[in-house]
């Protein structure tokens, strides 16, 4: 239940109405406590919203995310983690975020801070505690909005603001926007409208809060890259190498952060998942398709360290940071792919990825992953809009891979309309990416998957495969992946690469390894898919075979593919995001959970079922529609598998892919 | 308007008396305080979704609590922490300290 209680604020026309009117979302399980609290800071004369729902809080947050300035959440509810949705929100939107609890025990104030709540109160709560709150928003803002926001004329202005707030939003656009989004998208529209408009009731101090687009991300990420993780990546290095205008140095260092944190959350997840499923599905469908962050959730549930962590992805994808999706799911995948794509070593390799991956996906296609889950590949394909991103991703997911993972087999970034690009044969996953465009992609993925998956073997990859390839070409698909498809041969639960994705159905000779055979085979059906989609899902059927877990992904993706799920757009990739137990991202194909099987994954279009071997955590990560690459992990763990989903199959193939070749 | 004058001094006794007792503490004079023009019936209706809250939360422990194979101390103990945390809301304080030993008692698993 929601309800919103209007603050006083408002008419005060006075200029520094701060914290007056401030927007306060409230989240609490116990509807005696919601009510107080929510009658308590009405009293302080805020803005107040409720729910005793972590789920719908966060819709709700998604929906608009200018619409609040301050989020105080239960520690205990039933539905999500407190701290769960704490790290969402605070990756997603980067809200201030205070904890609630009856508990006054040092370890959960403990674990609230390092999952980055702003402040932790106990219950019962008091007035004086909640009149100090503001200070939270305040300190978030301060850096950024120095400059542009020239306070008092943007915000509180209400009324008449008109200039001033025209100004405001202007320059607050450009601020927030500066990244790229602005540029981009006209439809920032949110940023500028919202700014203008939130200037007026937010507080004044309301900084154009800097969002994170998929460039933008992207050029963080290859930053950070090339300075190297170590204590070269500092944020004025970083801003400096971005060269980004408008960004600020504590901008990109609270982004730093937070993808530090991301980091270290995928390798330890890594690590117990080899296989990547790109899960991301699970993440992915959900924002992906809303564009909403929810990428980042998954960002963070990457399995494995070296996939890519899908969960990174999917924060590409919904946030906007990673410039959203873009309605398609494709580039979530995208997103995830590069998150795939990474995968080799460190899960870094997924920060790069995914920034690659979301620029521009717009196209569903594209975004998928293009690169991640090659099945992405999506690009297809009929998307055709992906394709594009392929390229991109590919491209993105190449270097990123590459250069992240330098273990892939960097073959694999073959993606690139080369199609072959495949061949990274470094068997990383072979970020299918190459393909590009559906044909590409085919292309690349025939190359491929013969090498990805059979290098993918070698190593264990298990590639993902990305039925990449599958599809491509649509005809040629087929064929390349029957080729990957070995990868069953490759050794345990290689990842199946993604189903043939559609249409091409590509039939994944797995000859190789049991699994890939599975999986390809199911591939080859589902690639039929449609054209769309990236029936990757043959993945699915891979996965499950897999005797890996990623067959989770397999299943997944093959719910990816559902059926082409093409649609791509919306495919809700859930792919497999579950591949190794990432259960987490099972894709959810919003479009049809297609095969809701076991394979969370579903990647939606496109997802190449990355599944990520559970070897080292290669997860395949079945792209499911993008979404779900970003799950992907391309565990690549254990050899650098990193199977990069790229674009579309990011075929994971860690090595095999090399070897393939 | 005698009556009136009545009952409230009867109430303020009531509330005071409470309060020495240790049945209520400050923060019930604070949600007293909440209660304004903008919400009348504040407290009225706090205080029902607290007995409402409450008999759930009961029912669901001497449901745990009866259990024959095995009392799931957890379950009693999530269901203890979420009145503890009504009870301190309201100022219902020594609902909230009976609370508190309850949870003692479950971390002990101790049936008794």
């Amino acid at each position: 239940m929601e309800e919103k209680m209007g603050g006083s604020n408002g008419e005060d026309s006075g200029e520094d109405q701060f914290p007056v009117g401030m927007r306060v979302l409230a989240v609490d399980d116990d509807p005696i406590c919601l009510k107080i609290l929510a009658n308590l800071l009405c009293k302080c004369q805020y803005q107040v919203t409720t729910t005793n729902q972590a789920i719908i809080a966060l819709k709700m947050l998604r929906g608009n995310k200018n619409r609040y300035d301050l989020v105080i959440s239960d520690v205990n509810m039933p539905d999500m983690d407190g701290f769960k949705l704490l790290e969402l929100v605070g990756l997603e939107m980067d809200l201030p975020v205070i904890m609630l609890s009856a508990h006054s025990d040092t370890k959960l104030v403990m674990k609230g801070i390092t999952h980055g709540a702003c402040d932790y109160l106990l219950k019962p709560v008091r007035i004086e505690e909640l009149k100090n709150i503001w200070q939270h928003v305040v300190r978030r803002k301060k850096p950024d909005s120095k400059d542009e926001l020239a306070a008092p004329n943007h915000d509180k202005s209400r009324g008449g603001t008109g200039e001033a707030g025209q100004t405001w939003v202007a320059c607050s656009s450009d601020e927030k926007v500066n990244k790229k989004r602005k540029d981009q998208s006209e439809d920032e529209e949110e940023e500028t409208e919202d700014n203008g408009h939130e200037n007026e009731d937010s507080s004044s101090q309301k900084k154009p809060r800097v969002v994170w687009s998929v460039d933008l991300h992207r050029k963080f990420v290859a930053a950070v890259n090339q300075l190297g993780l170590g204590d070269q990546a500092v944020p004025k290095k970083i801003l400096d190498l971005m060269n980004v205008e408008g960004l600020t140095r504590e901008n990109v260092a609270s982004h730093l952060q937070k993808y530090r944190l991301y980091l270290r959350r995928l390798s330890s997840v890594a690590t117990q998942q080899a296989n990547m499923v790109v899960a991301l599905g699970s993440r992915g469908p959900s924002h992906l398709r809303t564009g909403s962050l929810d990428g980042f959730g998954d960002f963070c549930s990457f399995t494995g360290p070296r996939r890519f962590s899908s969960a990174s992805l999917p924060s590409y994808q919904s946030r906007g940071t990673f410039g959203r999706l873009n309605s398609s799911a494709a580039l979530t995948l995208s997103g995830i792919s590069s998150g795939v794509i990474q995968p080799g070593n460190s899960v870094n390799g997924l920060g790069k990825i995914q920034p690659v991956v979301l620029p521009a996906n717009q196209n569903q296609n594209g975004a998928l992953f293009q690169g991640i889950t090659a099945s992405i590949e999506l690009n297809q394909l009929s998307q055709t809009k992906s394709t594009n991103h392929f390229g991109e991703y590919n491209c993105v997911n190449e270097r990123n891979v590459f250069r992240i993972s330098s273990s892939f087999p960097d073959a694999r970034v073959v993606v690139g309309s080369s199609s072959n690009s495949l061949s990274t044969a470094s068997g990383n996953a072979l970020v299918l990416q190459g393909n590009t465009q559906e044909v590409q992609w085919s292309a690349a993925f025939e190359n491929l998957p013969s090498f990805g998956m059979t290098s993918l073997n070698r190593e264990s990859n298990d590639l993902s495969v990305l039925g990449s390839s599958n599809c491509l070409e649509h005809g040629r698909c087929s064929e390349n992946w029957q080729g990957t498809v070995q990868l069953s041969n490759f050794p345990p639960s290689n990842e199946q690469l993604p189903s043939n994705n559609l249409q091409e159905s590509i039939p994944w000779r797995n000859s190789s390894p049991s699994n890939s055979r599975i999986a390809l085979s199911s591939m080859a059906s589902s690639a039929v898919l449609g054209d769309s989609r990236a029936d990757m899902l043959c993945k699915a059927g891979l996965n499950n075979s897999y005797s890996h877990v990623d067959s989770r992904v397999s299943a997944s993706g093959s719910m990816m593919d559902q059926n082409n799920a093409v649609s791509s757009n919306t495919n809700d990739v859930s792919l497999f995001s579950h591949l190794n137990g990432e259960a987490p991202f099972a894709v959810r194909h919003s479009e049809g959970d297609k095969s809701s099987s076991d394979t969370d994954l579903r990647s939606n279009d496109n997802f190449l079922f990355l599944q990520s071997k559970p070897q080292n955590g290669f997860s395949q990560n079945i792209f499911e529609s993008l979404e779900d690459i970003m799950s992907p992990v391309f565990k690549l763990e254990q050899n650098n598998e990193t199977a990069f989903m790229d674009g579309g199959f990011g075929f994971d193939v860690a090595h095999p892919l090399g070897s393939c070749m | 308007m005698d009556v009136v004058n009545q009952l409230q001094r009867q109430f303020i006794d009531y509330s005071a008396s409470l309060h020495r007792e240790g049945f209520l503490d400050d923060q019930f004079t604070q949600l007293q305080k909440l209660q304004d023009d903008n919400s009348p019936d504040f407290v009225v209706e706090v205080a029902s979704l607290f007995f409402e809250d409450c008999e759930k939360l009961i029912n669901n422990m001497a449901r745990a609590l009866e259990q024959q194979q095995g009392v799931d101390f957890k379950q009693v103990d999530a269901s203890v922490h979420q009145l503890k945390g009504s009870s301190s809301s309201i100022g219902a304080m020594r609902v909230k300290d009976v609370c508190i030993a309850f949870r003692s008692f479950c971390e002990a698993q101790n049936r008794e």
